[in-house]
């Protein structure tokens, strides 16, 4: 059983239980198993649920459930109750989600933009970057930032890396690196992560019924691909991008 | 026939209260800015509280009514004007056709919000119809308003054209929304303590209430950037990436401060060290920038007693509404 957990409220309209700043599997899994837990019990007034790596958060609507259940102090102490109580009676771990998903990525020019400046400051060839980026499996923590963004854990040592001062446009289907994680870039936008390649396949589409590719908990490896590859595949891609 | 975009203005969206139950998925709630002014406005013609609204900027757009319509204008008040003739806000309003709605003029607030009597005809998205703009989906073609584009609307249960007179592009139906509690005070800004609050040292939590900050330029719908002093913690907290929500006040590394609006990220890495209370949304979000915030902590009781005021408020305007409304249509 996880030993330490804090629930405090965020704002006047949701709570959060956070089980230990850090990036542990463990903690990862209990999440999900509060999440699954909350899904099958949800509360009247209760508006959406956010995951992160360690964290839970519970949105809700403070009138409707104060209107309906009546609790005798603060809604938000209500609510942290419930959270107590998905804590407790979910269990360590659930089954979900745990397939392992292969993600092809190109890592030639022009879908690299930093691999040669991570390569200089690592002091590694760029082959063994890749080739020490390809070699893990990772796992989905959590999914933010933009629709469909996925963070994952752990790039190997000698490839962790402070995010930049300053972020820059970045296209749709990059590969970023920034501290210990690794990511893909869902929709073109401003982002601050080393980017050494890019994946053909689309993370987010609005008009799908999964909406987005990759769920927290999936096992991801990534598999090099050459640049008449990337190609062949790009085009739907690019032309469904962030307008 | 409908509502036909001749100039976009500035910032034009369709939006309702948000999507809620994507955010796992990365999908943040959207959403009206000021979530009041665009339940009032739904409320005056007629309309469920969480129907499609127009969310617009300063400089406004300019529309070109093709059949009548019943309407509402509330939020910012940018001299909403119909041909010639201006328009009272937070009043219901019959709309002859063939007649040109246009905002010559800022006087006050960030954000104006029209309701349609039916509401707006759009497919909603994940079970809502505002605006994802970084999604590019919900709303209007999941964009914002552009020359030429045509709205809908859905046709309404009120037989409204009876009420129009023959001579008059407009009528303002006589009555109006209270707004006063919600806006009186359009710059104190309260907030309860974040998780990470006690990082401030003791002179940085003094700083933060007793100053004013200003909104800085470029704040927008994802957040409010803000100028003041930089506050000091005491050290650092390296955070995973963990939940935040619309009025969280995050502590950037430089010591400057953000307020997260309705479009922000659904997670965040910076210290949390207060969320602007529900009750005070609608007026911060009718702040523009340069104006000032004046900081007040609170504790959870104040926050939840202050919201359930402005929900009983609205509710109360709701039956009034509907009580004008149906005895307006006995007597046609």
């Amino acid at each position: 059983m996880t030993e330490t957990y804090h629930i405090f409220p965020l704002g006047d309209g949701a709570v959060t239980i956070d089980l230990g700043n850090n990036i542990s599997e463990a903690l990862n899994n209990k999440v999900l198993a509060m999440q699954h837990w909350l899904l099958a019990h949800p509360f009247t007034g209760q508006l959406d649920i956010v995951i992160a790596y360690s964290s839970l958060t519970v949105f809700y609507d403070p009138y409707t459930v104060s209107n309906f259940y009546h609790p005798p102090g603060l809604v938000s102490g209500y609510v942290r109750e419930i959270l107590l109580q998905a804590f407790r009676q979910s269990g360590e771990h659930i089954l979900a989600n745990e397939e392992t998903v292969h993600i092809p990525v190109c890592y030639d020019p022009p879908f690299n933009p930093d691999l040669r400046s991570l390569a200089h400051d690592k002091q590694m060839d760029a082959e063994e970057i890749i080739r020490l980026h390809t070699e893990p499996t990772y796992r989905v923590y959590t999914i933010g930032f933009l629709p469909g963004f996925s963070y994952m854990a752990t790039v190997h040592d000698s490839l962790v890396t402070p995010r930049k001062p300053v972020p820059v446009p970045v296209a749709a289907g990059s590969i970023g690196i920034a501290g210990a994680q690794t990511g893909i870039y869902s929709l073109n936008s401003p982002g601050g992560w080393h980017i050494i390649g890019r994946t053909p396949l689309k993370q987010f589409d609005p008009g799908s019924p999964s909406l987005v590719t990759l769920r927290v908990g999936n096992i991801v490896r990534f598999y090099r691909i050459s640049t008449t590859e990337m190609e062949q595949q790009l085009e739907p891609v690019l032309s469904t991008g962030n307008k | 026939m409908g509502i036909t975009v001749i100039k976009p203005g500035l910032l034009g969206t369709i939006q309702d209260l948000g999507r809620y139950g994507y955010g796992s998925l990365g999908i943040n709630s959207s959403g009206a800015m000021d979530r009041y002014a665009a339940r009032v406005a739904n409320l005056l013609v007629g309309n469920q509280q969480h129907e499609a609204v127009m969310e617009l900027h300063f400089p406004g757009p300019q529309l070109l009514f093709e059949q009548n319509a019943f309407i509402s204008i509330t939020g910012g008040n940018f001299s909403p004007t119909l041909n010639d003739e201006p328009l009272p806000l937070w009043q219901p309003l019959l709309i002859r056709k063939n007649t040109i709605l246009h905002f010559p003029g800022l006087r006050y607030g960030a954000r104006c919000y029209i309701a349609i009597h039916g509401g707006f005809d759009v497919d909603p998205w994940l079970g809502s119809a505002s605006t994802n703009l970084k999604a590019g989906a919900g709303g209007f073609k999941g964009r914002k308003f552009e020359k030429g584009d045509e709205l809908l609307s859905r046709e309404g249960p009120l037989y409204f054209a009876g009420w129009m007179k023959d001579w008059k592009d407009v009528v303002a139906l006589n009555w109006r929304a209270d707004t006063t509690s919600v806006y009186r005070y359009p710059h104190e800004i309260f907030f309860t303590a974040g998780h990470e609050h006690s990082l401030l040292t003791a002179s940085a939590t003094k700083d933060l209430v007793s100053n004013n900050f200003i909104i800085r330029p470029f704040s927008d719908r994802m957040g409010y950037r803000l100028k003041g002093p930089l506050l000091e913690s005491a050290g650092t907290a390296e955070l995973v990436s963990t939940g935040v929500s619309f009025g969280t006040i995050q502590l950037l590394p430089g010591g400057e401060l953000i307020v997260l609006m309705a479009d922000h990220q659904t997670t965040g890495g910076y210290p949390r060290i207060g969320h602007v209370i529900s009750a005070h949304l609608p007026r911060l979000a009718q702040l523009r920038p340069s104006e000032a915030i004046q900081f007040t902590q609170v504790d959870h009781a104040i926050a939840e007693s202050l919201l359930f005021r402005m929900e009983n408020d609205l509710q109360i305007l709701e039956h009034s509404c509907t009580d004008h409304l149906n005895t307006r249509a006995c007597k046609v």
